[in-house]
């Protein structure tokens, strides 16, 4: 059960680094994140431990963020993500490349005997390193926040691996930590838009030294 | 020592005082002179106690620098460089009183004597320290003050640029220096120095390679010399007379206790300063000829001693690794007394050339001549500095250089072996002497001889009494240490024999180097000399007094008729083309009725203006390149960096 879950996150990621469409991605983001948010319970079973963790995913990744990010992109009125810096196809080629390297790289950690078998630290490696991708290869500020938010899907898989050890506080400041730096990103991305009338990253380039 | 803590008290603090002075008024001036001269007075009088009792001065006592021990001792090889240097600072000192007076320089007169202070006094430091903190940190304070004497005129464009690239150069032979003495302090698990002859050569190369790159910087051997010609010719002549006699001087007193420390020598470390100093030598004095700035020319002089005094070191240090106790003996004594000599008439020379520039207003060759008729004394004390340069009986050079020589020759007495090629030491002196007697020609011929060039020349003066005093003075330094050389035996055999070991040296007397029949052969050249000068002054004195100098036949003989400096030393510097790379303007005289022509050349230095500059300005471009390449401004780059950094990291982790 838990590892079709990871399978399906993988398969987000593909489809988040190769599609064009901003509202695909958010949406499959969201997806994403409430898929992640069952992940606790299946892979500790009903406990309220893991009740409250699944639940702040879900309330934060699945509905809070997204619907702020669908808000951010009506208001900009940009529909789509034209002329990325690396192509799609490529990105997702990368993407490929990168997801194999994960397992790979895997296989070489030095971790406990029961996280030898499943899926989860492969998983977490490959979300995190598309979360990585989209952020190096897109142009547009919300992409970038969506590259983020997957970035930070990478590390809770992580942390599930480990929420027996790490406090609820921990965790609660992980996902408070994610909302004000979305809102961060959104403030940011309200400035760029109204300086620039574009949400493009690259005007930025004008603030080196 | 008391006298000698005292002396590096008083030197170093001379220019204090003045600070508190108006700076118009001049009183300043007298006690900073005043101190410095109580300083050297007192520093002399310790080298005298140690010379004349057997034993060595020193004391140490504890410190809270970490590794660091208060250790002062003098020594025989610390007295030959403390000898020349009280000697120089006190001359300087006052010769600056009248050529750098605080009323005609109410800007920078007090730094000027503030520095000037300094650097004397961590120059005592440096030579007596016995513990690598505080000579790392006499050597710092040194080669900082010795950058503020550089800048002193920091208001001209080509005084920063001389101070900013000694100040790079200086630093960076530091580096090398820490390296050392981090090095030293390992190999024998204290950064006190260690006694003579006590470390093991075994695994020392390093120790060797950056001593001779540190301290080959400092003292300017040749492909390192390249601060020296700018930084000399930039200072004030009194301050240039302390940097080129005794400042570089610290450098070979690096090299020359470094080589003690060891028990034996390997070959390679004797026939490398052996080449080093030959090309210094040649390179060095060829360079000098095709010079135009007086000062320039005497900076290019002293990276031509520098190299003799290699010369000499590199035969002592052959003379260990292949047990020759003679040519040890020779060969430091040769360079030891050549570092005393050189100090005494390069700050002659220098003295002598500030007071040229002093009257003139102009440091180019081309705007003097006829100089000997307006400033008689300067002109003797300058002719006086030449000959000694040149290596000429009967003044000082000729003693030290003739040592060498005979250094060079003592592998004659055991043929076979590859000590042999030493031999080749004494070409290489022939044509340094030679040389410098051709720039020296040159130099002397047309500043002083000849009808004045500008209106500068044609109105000069004599430089005042406070400026003539010290250059006789170091005039008669030079003919004492030529007339009466066995005065300075003693000394330089109880250097030699601290610096070899365990080797025993012979006597410095005898077949091995007549140094009395030296001294007979002085008084009798001198004597000849004063013979030919008095028949030769009775008889112009009944000649006419309105003549211009040698008039060919002309009766009108302009100035401009008059050999310049460029002309006079063409033949040498196309000998030495392919080395020099002159830049020839001119020259071609065309048609059978050829119009106006003008000929000029131009002498960019070797290492500096052909080789470095253009390598770093490469150097500089290709970063900025790199840097605009990599710090682009695009954030997802940035990111780009982030993620491979992680990656590298994390590969490392798990290899």
């Amino acid at each position: 059960m838990a590892n079709l879950l990871l399978i399906t996150v993988i398969l987000i990621n593909f489809f988040t680094l190769g599609s064009a469409r901003l509202v695909a991605c958010i949406r499959a983001v969201a997806v994403q994140g409430a898929l992640l948010s069952l992940l606790p319970l299946v892979a500790h079973g009903m406990s309220g431990h893991a009740l409250i963790l699944g639940t702040g995913a879900l309330i934060f990744k699945g509905i809070l963020i997204p619907w702020l990010l669908l808000r951010a992109i009506r208001e900009a009125r940009i529909r789509r993500e034209v002329e990325p810096y690396i192509g799609f196809v490529a990105t997702l080629v990368l993407g490929a490349l990168v997801t194999a390297g994960a397992f790979i790289f895997a296989d070489f950690l030095p971790l406990a005997q029961e996280h030898h078998e499943g899926l989860f630290v492969p998983a977490a490696l490959a979300t995190m390193f598309s979360g990585f991708l989209l952020l190096i290869t897109r142009r547009k500020a919300i992409t970038q926040v969506l590259g983020y938010l997957m970035l930070e899907n990478g590390i809770f898989i992580f942390s599930v691996l480990l929420s027996v050890a790490i406090p609820l506080m921990v965790e609660a400041g992980i996902l408070l930590d994610l909302l004000v730096s979305v809102f961060v990103m959104g403030i940011v991305l309200n400035q760029i838009n109204r300086e620039f009338s574009t949400l493009n990253t690259e005007r930025l380039t004008a603030l080196k030294e | 020592m008391m006298w000698l803590v005292g002396s590096i008290l008083l030197t170093s603090l001379a220019g204090v005082p003045g600070l508190f002075y108006r700076r118009e008024g001049s009183g300043g001036e007298r006690f900073a002179c005043g101190l410095i001269l109580a300083g050297c007075g007192s520093g002399l009088i310790a080298v005298a106690l140690t010379l004349l009792s057997d034993n060595v001065i020193q004391f140490a006592i504890p410190w809270s620098m970490p590794g660091g021990v208060l250790a002062l001792r003098l020594d025989a090889i610390t007295a030959a460089f403390l000898l020349p240097l009280f000697l120089v600072v006190a001359t300087g000192a006052v010769y600056g009183l009248g050529y750098w007076p605080q009323h005609n320089n109410p800007g920078n007169g007090r730094n000027l004597r503030l520095f000037y202070g300094l650097i004397s006094g961590a120059m005592i430091l440096l030579l007596s320290a016995r513990n690598g903190v505080l000579f790392l940190m006499a050597w710092e304070i040194m080669a900082l003050a010795g950058f503020f004497l550089i800048i002193t005129e920091e208001h001209k464009e080509e005084v920063r640029r001389a101070g900013f690239i000694y100040l790079i150069a200086t630093h960076t032979g530091t580096l090398a220096l820490f390296a050392l003495f981090a090095l030293l302090g390992h190999n024998s698990e204290s950064l006190l120095f260690p006694d003579m002859g006590t470390l093991p050569a075994a695994g020392s190369s390093l120790i060797f390679l950056l001593g001779l790159f540190g301290f080959g910087m400092k003292a300017g051997l040749m492909p390192m010399h390249i601060w020296l010609p700018g930084a000399h010719a930039a200072a004030p002549s009194h301050a240039s007379a302390l940097l080129s006699g005794i400042m570089i001087k610290t450098g070979i007193y690096g090299l020359v206790r470094m080589t003690s420390f060891f028990t034996e020598i390997p070959a390679w470390w004797g026939w490398t300063l052996l080449i080093l100093g030959a090309i210094s030598g040649i390179f060095g004095v060829a360079l000098a000829i095709a010079q135009h700035d007086i000062k320039r020319l005497l900076a290019y002089h002293s990276v031509e001693n520098i190299g003799i005094i290699t010369l000499g070191l590199g035969l002592a240090l052959l003379g260990r690794s292949y047990n020759q106790p003679a040519l040890v003996l020779l060969g430091l004594s040769g360079c030891l007394l050549h570092v005393v000599n050189h100090a005494l008439f390069k700050s002659l020379l220098f003295l002598s050339a500030g007071s040229v520039i002093h009257a003139v207003g102009s440091r180019e060759i081309d705007h003097f001549g006829g100089l000997l008729k307006r400033q008689r004394w300067t002109g003797l004390y300058f002719l006086g500095g030449a000959v000694a340069i040149s290596g000429l009986p009967p003044f000082n050079g000729f003693v030290s250089e003739w040592l060498i020589y005979l250094g060079a020759f003592q592998p004659i007495h055991h043929p076979g072996s590859s000590l042999s090629f030493a031999l080749l030491t004494a070409p290489a002196l022939a044509v340094i002497g030679v040389l410098a007697l051709a720039c020296f020609v040159k130099i002397f011929g047309i500043s002083f001889l000849g009808e004045p060039r500008s209106s500068g020349a044609a109105k000069a003066h004599e430089a005042p009494r406070t400026m003539l005093w010290p250059m006789g003075f170091l005039l008669l330094a030079c003919i004492w240490i030529g007339l009466l050389p066995t005065s300075l035996r003693p000394l330089l055999e109880r250097a030699a024999t601290d610096w070899s070991g365990n080797l025993t040296l012979p006597k410095l007397t005898g077949n091995l180097a007549p140094l009395s029949a030296i001294s007979v052969a002085g008084w009798l050249v001198l004597g000849l000399l004063l013979f030919i000068g008095w028949l030769l002054h009775r008889q112009s004195a009944q000649a006419s007094r309105d003549i211009g100098t040698w008039g060919c036949g002309y009766q009108f003989p302009a100035m401009r008729m008059q050999y310049t400096s460029s002309s006079f030393a063409d033949s040498l510097v196309r000998l030495f083309r392919f080395g020099l790379w002159s830049k020839r303007h001119g020259g071609q005289v065309r048609g059978l009725f050829p119009g106006r022509e003008e000929f000029s050349s131009h002498t960019p230095d070797l290492v500096l203006d052909r080789a470095l500059t253009p390598a770093f300005t490469g150097l500089a471009w290709l970063f900025r390149w790199l840097r605009s390449l990599i710090q682009n401004g695009i954030a997802a780059i940035y990111l780009l960096y982030i993620a491979l950094t992680l990656i590298v990291l994390l590969t490392l982790l798990l290899r």
